[in-house]
């Protein structure tokens, strides 16, 4: 039952998704991966998407997924966007619940020094998270030729050096992979 | 009130480009300075626990917010504001997107941009190593995590439940946080 399905992924992803947007990728990218429900590539456009829409990525990314599941497991258009409704609503549930109960003992839990003490440990491990994020999208999917490694390179340094802002560099990338692949994927097309 | 609530997170999950870290000073600038509904200090306080809690910060924000206003009610109303503008945008994308994506010009423009998204994921981390308090003697910690979920495809999720163990024996151990122990 794939809403079953999405419904114990997302809320898993919701309720262990520590550190924000990128950390949460990883463990969508396992989800993904576990059940099949789309390519490498996809979801990295979905990232990309993302990133362009105003939003958290994980609600995006749910949405997405969610929809994009049900289509390919066949299910008509509107029973897609059933599933991203559920797909959604679990991912945040566990925030809603965990928030809840942090609201009502936060002052005894600030100061807490097992919290504190679990939490310095995670803050650090989080890191690893999305340095696994980013070395599981280095694949071929998504790195095609030399030119995959300039933009990388680009996009790499104009964040680090100049801190540019992602969806500039995400636009540039856009039309530079216009200029480099345009005239090769319109060949491609006219030929079938 | 509830109507403003929700207004409110609309206009912040409408406009805010970049998710959590974004969106905290926009809510900040409406509920704290704006609206006065809730008092300085403690919205930072929360705005800790937010990020510190499992979840989207987004809406981690948007239940703590709503919840102290105006109870569940409140609560909901504030989620669903903070969600319903990413949704509809993503859902609307999604069915043109499917269309569309086998078109040669979208497909050469994301040739492009899919290089550039594992940039934008691998630029941040070192500062935010730096930020998370990393030192040479706790870099095997996040390497070993991205080795493990790389190479050897284990979840994320067993990672993060034995990251949060190991911090509470570290305590037990040595009776403080591995980060007061590295400063």
């Amino acid at each position: 039952m794939l809403y079953l399905q999405l419904f114990i992924s997302f809320f898993k992803i919701g309720l262990f998704g520590f550190g924000g947007g990128y950390a949460i990728i990883s463990l969508i990218q396992h989800e993904i991966e576990t059940y099949g429900w789309m390519t490498s590539q996809e979801f990295v456009d979905i990232v990309a998407v993302s990133q362009m829409t105003p939003g958290p990525i994980g609600i995006n990314s749910a949405t997405y997924v969610g929809y994009k599941a049900c289509l390919t497991a066949g299910y008509s258009e509107w029973m897609s966007v059933l599933g991203s409704v559920v797909a959604t609503s679990s991912i945040i549930l566990p925030s809603v619940i965990i928030m809840l109960i942090v609201c009502q003992v936060y002052l005894r839990l600030k100061d807490n020094k097992w919290v504190a003490g679990g939490l310095a440990s995670l803050r650090i491990t989080v890191i690893g998270l999305i340095a696994a994020a980013a070395l599981l999208l280095m694949t071929g999917d998504n790195f095609i030729d030399w030119w995959s490694v300039i933009f990388f390179a680009l996009v790499f340094f104009g964040t680090l050096l100049f801190k540019a802002h992602p969806i500039l560099l995400i636009v540039l990338a856009g039309m530079g992979g216009y200029a480099v692949y345009g005239p090769l994927e319109l060949d491609r097309f006219l030929k079938f | 009130m509830l109507i403003q609530l929700f207004y409110t997170f609309f206009k912040i999950g409408a406009f805010t480009l970049g998710g959590g870290y974004a969106m905290i000073p926009l809510v900040q600038r409406e509920v704290v300075d704006n609206r006065g509904w809730i008092a300085e200090q403690e919205f930072l306080d929360l705005i800790a626990l937010a990020q510190s809690a499992p979840g989207i910060i987004a809406v981690n924000t948007a239940v703590f917010v709503g919840y102290k206003i105006r109870g569940i009610r409140g609560m909901l109303a504030a989620v669903l504001g903070a969600v319903l503008p990413s949704f509809c945008i993503i859902l609307l994308i999604a069915s043109c997107f499917t269309r569309f994506r086998d078109y040669p010009a979208v497909e050469a423009v994301f040739k492009g941009i899919r290089p550039a998204v594992v940039a934008l994921i691998a630029a941040p981390l070192y500062k935010m190593a730096i930020s998370a308090r990393v030192t040479w003697r706790t870099l095997w910690m996040p390497v070993l995590a991205a080795l493990l979920i790389w190479r050897m495809n284990v979840s994320p999720v067993i990672i993060i439940i034995v990251a949060i163990m190991a911090g509470v024996a570290f305590v037990a151990v040595k009776g403080k946080t591995g980060s007061q122990q590295d400063n």
